[in-house]
């Protein structure tokens, strides 16, 4: 076992304010959504708006550190071992099984990870940025086109806001599954993890 | 050492202190707004009169009609009186285009409503609010200039007054009485200037037989009000007079009722001062495009003093064991039953009910017969997809009145008359006799069937502002069960949900959790059972 530095410090910075903000986002919008009372409903469509452009902002420095650093490729979704990971999720983890994939700095996210970011990424976030800003800008009939009201935007924008918070709710719970119960979450925080000697390339 | 601290603080500092800050920022963002317009006009009542009427000669003489008046007006203001003549004021009706119905004259002079039912044919008693001199009857002449009355617009010695019961006349040596003595011509006529609120609040706050009856938003406490029941005319604020809004130019004073007239033309809007970007807030702006300032700056109506709800005809007629009509007062002393006119619901402190409005209105016109129930005296144009509709706080008066049954038509009453034993209802308690002579002298058919039927009649509501603190809050419509409820045509956020979305995605977030404890509780067994 080695102590091996997995998470640089964009990366650190990129999810736990992303967490704040996706945090924000979820009371604030679900407030919106009447689905209950938390700052009020104006305090909560300003928070909502100016969260909604930070989230942009950064989303738009993750795209640039992504294609810079060229660690998009952490988030392809890869054929090999997804079975095995959901089966270890649903059998291996109860018989103390070892991962079937190996965490590395190369490959820091299992077959079933990549799939799910690699939804967020490539649907859920964007369909929420551009319904949010539909929702911003867009708002009457004929302003600045023509559509039919917002309920189309609005409906969307609440079935991503759903899959949001169902991924966050498994999200907590499935970092507690790593090497130890907090492994996950030392990591996240400090960015060194302690992984299992890979052989070096060179 | 020292790298394990290095590495420590730069944990702290992208994992904790940079996103509270980006937070921070965000909430700091969010809770910026901008200060709304200040507005600054100059009010007609700086305005400093160009003469002193007092010194005219010609207003020195002792008028022994007001007609002399008028023509002692006219030997200088020459002109005007083609200018009045032209407006809806004197004629009590404009041409005006309903849409989809084409050019229509309406006003006044031949609308029904669900009040007193109609002005024609009780000139006596209704149109003594006409700036004319004794419209009685048909004969008037709306061609005689000599008919106008200037003074009661122009007074400002509040001691001009006409008298009750003569179509617009003042007391004279014949009429006077105690109540209604013959005006002081000199004095009145030395002393005209540009309308108070008094001049055009005593006819524009007693519509329908008393102060606020009709409007809700218009009555006699506007003269002496706080800021609480309106911002503009408030006393202890700019203490605006009408016509300070109602900007009138060559005696057409702008702005409009819409339970008398049809067209999106002459209107005054609140942006003539306010602009159309008041707040400087961008979310409230937006609400500009498709909400009136009225909707979330009038919170409610009718806030000194009661305004009529309902009026109910049928019940009207019923006398004392003399033959005489009586009243009775609900708790608050208004009137609940008046043997002349039914039964009334009064309210004050009434929260309005909200319609698209795109400033176009439909009437029931004295042609047509009824095809609905209630019959809508008139109805306000309007819809989401309608890029020029607002919505508007509306006072919707509802009742029931008399209609001919064979006809299918609403009913025009002879109410009023001086006397007993002329038909007139107030005076007879005759329902046939009214309704025959009513629809005589309207020149419309009356078959003798009678019977009563729902109705109601849409007035937007301008007036009784409130101050900034009192607008409604975002919440009052964005909620599930809010002051739209009944506006349904299109997604209000806070209001609206898709509910297969909401229950597939409640019950997501319910599977996840279930999941979750199962498999928690697995590796707990696992735990133990592995150890």
């Amino acid at each position: 076992m080695e102590k091996v530095k997995i998470y640089s410090r964009f990366e650190r910075f990129w999810h736990w304010t992303q967490m704040a903000l996706i945090l924000l986002l979820m009371i604030t919008g679900f407030e919106i959504h009447s689905t209950f009372e938390a700052f009020g409903f104006e305090t909560s469509v300003r928070l909502h708006s100016a969260a909604g452009w930070a989230f942009l902002i950064l989303t738009i420095f993750a795209i640039f550190w992504m294609l810079v650093t060229g660690q998009s490729k952490q988030f392809v979704p890869v054929r090999n071992n997804v079975k095995q990971q959901a089966m270890y999720y649903m059998v291996g983890i109860f018989k103390k099984a070892p991962h079937p994939v190996k965490k590395t700095v190369d490959s820091k996210l299992n077959p079933l990870q990549r799939i799910i970011y690699f939804g967020l990424i490539i649907l859920v976030f964007p369909v929420q940025l551009i319904t949010g800003f539909l929702y911003l800008f867009f708002h009457y009939p004929d302003k600045p086109f023509a559509l039919e009201g917002l309920e189309a935007v609005a409906v969307l924008h609440t079935l991503g806001a759903f899959l949001l918070v169902a991924f966050v709710i498994a999200h907590l719970y499935l970092i507690t599954t790593g090497h130890t119960v907090t492994s996950n979450l030392q990591a996240m925080i400090t960015g060194y993890e302690e992984l299992e000697e890979e052989e070096k390339e060179v | 050492m020292k790298n394990q601290f290095s590495k420590s603080v730069v944990a702290i500092l992208v994992s904790l202190l940079l996103p509270i800050a980006v937070l921070f920022i965000t909430v700091k963002v969010a809770a910026y707004r901008g200060d709304p317009d200040q507005v600054d006009v100059k009010l007609k009542s700086e305005h400093i009169p160009s003469v002193d009427h007092s010194q005219f000669e010609i207003l020195q003489q002792d008028f022994e009609h007001p007609r002399d008046v008028t023509a002692a007006c006219l030997s200088c203001h020459t002109g005007r009186d083609e200018e009045v003549m032209a407006t809806a004021h004197w004629k009590w009706e404009r041409e005006e285009e309903i849409p989809g119905r084409g050019m229509v004259s309406v006003g006044k002079k031949n609308l029904l409503n669900n009040f007193c039912t109609g002005a024609n044919g009780n000139n006596g008693s209704c149109m003594r609010c006409h700036i004319g001199l004794g419209w009685k009857d048909k004969s008037f002449d709306f061609a005689d200039n000599l008919n106008i009355d200037c003074l009661v617009c122009h007074d400002q010695t509040d001691t001009y007054f006409k008298q009750k019961g003569q179509g617009g006349m003042p007391a004279t040596t014949e009429t006077a009485n105690a109540a209604y003595q013959v005006p002081d011509y000199p004095y009145v006529a030395q002393n005209v200037g540009l309308p108070k609120k008094n001049n055009c609040g005593i006819c524009h706050f007693y519509g329908g037989g008393g102060n606020n009856v009709k409007h809700g938003d218009l009555e006699e406490a506007l003269l002496t009000c706080s800021k609480d029941v309106d911002v503009h005319m408030a006393m202890d604020g700019p203490d605006m007079a009408c016509i300070d809004c109602h900007t009138t130019e060559r005696h057409n004073i702008m702005g409009k009722l819409y339970s008398v007239s049809s067209a999106n033309t002459n209107r005054i809007h609140c942006e003539q001062c306010h602009t159309t970007t008041p707040h400087n807030d961008k979310v409230l702006d937006n609400h500009f495009e498709k909400v009136a300032c009225q909707t979330c700056h009038i919170p409610e109506y009718a806030k000194a003093n009661a305004t009529k709800m309902y009026w109910d005809w049928s019940s009207a007629g019923q006398t004392d064991e003399s033959g005489h009509g009586y009243s009775e007062d609900d708790a608050d002393g208004n009137h609940n039953y008046l043997s002349i006119k039914g039964n009334f619901v009064w309210d004050d402190h009434v929260k309005p009910e909200y319609y698209w409005f795109n400033g176009t209105v439909d009437h029931y016109l004295s042609t047509d017969t009824i095809s609905e129930a209630p019959v809508k005296i008139n109805s306000l144009f309007g819809e989401y997809r309608d890029s020029t509709a607002k919505i508007w706080p509306v006072k919707v008066h509802r009742g029931k009145q008399i209609y001919d049954v064979d006809n299918n038509t609403l009913i025009s009453l002879k109410l009023w008359a001086p006397e007993v034993g002329q038909g007139a209802f107030w005076k007879d308690f005759d329902w046939d006799t009214a309704a025959r002579l009513g629809m005589e002298y309207n020149d419309r058919p009356y078959s003798g069937n009678y019977d009563f039927i729902a109705s109601e009649v849409y007035w937007p509501i301008n007036h009784m502002v409130s101050p900034k603190e009192q607008t409604l809050t975002c919440i009052e419509c964005h909620q599930r069960d809010g002051r739209l409820t009944g506006l349904n045509d299109f997604y209000l956020p806070g209001r609206d949900y898709n509910k297969s979305v909401d229950y597939a995605g409640f019950g997501l977030i319910f599977l996840t959790l279930i999941g979750i404890v199962a498999h928690f509780l697995g590796r707990i067994v696992a735990f133990f059972k592995n150890r």
